[in-house]
């Protein structure tokens, strides 16, 4: 068992330096998500299977739903179809979504 | 003068820490509320799950406060985003994968909530983490499918009548017993899936609300217009 614990732990935390870390904002919001399922685990190997299902329902699922659908709605996470430059808070290009860029130019006019 | 502020601030914190520190021994419960419950929760209520007895039973106008925060929170969510203008552009459609498995998962995590939600009494769960899979079944579906629209009538009716039916209970007991939230109905047997009287309608009611409060706030986000560019 505490090995078990241990494992989730060091995941938990390079998740957490991950969040912190990770250029692509998208990613981030996964590696969160990943933090809150890692300590629901904890939660179940603490014998808190109550808090552990709220954890993984609401940590690992909600948030992490709202947090990218947030980030679609500001523009920070952009899809292939998707028309228009980058957006002014990314600073390089190319990062978020690599076709927005390239497209640019030939739909100026749509 | 910034600093100096900010540095009083963080000792006057680090003191008030340090003080209620000072005052708790590690390793003991500094309330004794806790050992009254476990030992008499299951004569009281007739709940296998003590949690569950704690928060619709012992703790139920807590939960009724929850309730209220979480409404006022997806309310003030709706006016906030608005309404769309006609012809606004969605998000592209998942793809096969997506799509497909949106589909498999929505009958199953609509029958794992279902279970949680009605055996809140007996096992891990209850109304709150139940509502919260419910609602999972529809957002997986409005992702997958972003043009697919939710029925915010239905759901702000099935909201309306399970948070109404929560504090009816309530009142109920109010005027049955003398107290607000008091379980009624008898304890039934310990174990069964109708015992503990009015404990798995509380939970029901919750679990309808939650669910049906968050698919709400979930389609309302993801039916916002998509960024002009």
């Amino acid at each position: 068992m505490t090995w078990i614990a241990l494992i989730v732990v060091v995941l938990v935390l390079a998740a957490a330096v991950a969040v912190l870390a990770l250029d692509n904002l998208i990613g981030a919001v996964v590696a969160s998500s990943v933090v809150s399922l890692g300590v629901s685990v904890l939660f179940v190997v603490l014998l808190a299977p109550d808090v552990a299902l709220t954890e993984a329902a609401v940590g690992a699922g909600l948030s992490g739903v709202v947090l990218a659908l947030g980030l679609r709605r500001t523009g920070l996470w952009r899809l292939e179809g998707d028309r228009g430059g980058a957006h002014p808070l990314v600073p390089t290009q190319g990062q978020i979504g690599s076709a927005s860029g390239a497209r640019q130019g030939g739909q100026a006019d749509a | 003068m910034r600093n100096l502020a900010s540095l009083l601030f963080s000792l006057g914190l680090a003191f008030l820490l340090l003080a209620i520190a000072a005052q708790l021994g590690f390793g003991h419960t500094p309330m004794v509320v806790g050992s009254r419950i476990l030992a008499d929760a299951q004569s009281d209520i007739g709940a296998a799950n003590i949690v569950t007895a704690v928060v619709f039973g012992y703790r139920g106008f807590d939960t009724l406060g929850e309730l209220s925060i979480l409404f006022a929170a997806a309310t003030a969510a709706g006016l906030v985003l608005g309404h769309r203008r006609a012809g606004a552009p969605d998000d592209p459609q998942g793809g096969l994968v997506l799509s497909a498995g949106a589909d498999l998962l929505f009958p199953l995590l609509l029958l794992v909530g279902i279970y949680i939600v009605i055996h809140g009494h007996l096992t891990p769960g209850g109304g709150f983490q139940g509502g919260v899979i419910l609602a999972a079944a529809f957002f997986v579906s409005v992702i997958a499918k972003p043009a697919l629209r939710l029925a915010h009538g239905a759901i702000s009716v099935i909201e309306g009548l399970a948070g109404a039916a929560f504090i009816l209970i309530g009142l109920w007991a109010l005027v049955g017993d003398g107290s607000f939230l008091k379980p009624l109905l008898g304890h039934g047997v310990l174990g069964q899936l109708v015992s503990a009287g009015t404990m798995p309608l509380l939970s029901s009611a919750v679990g309808l609300k939650v669910g049906s409060e968050l698919a709400g706030l979930l389609a309302h986000i993801s039916e916002s217009e998509a960024r002009e560019p």
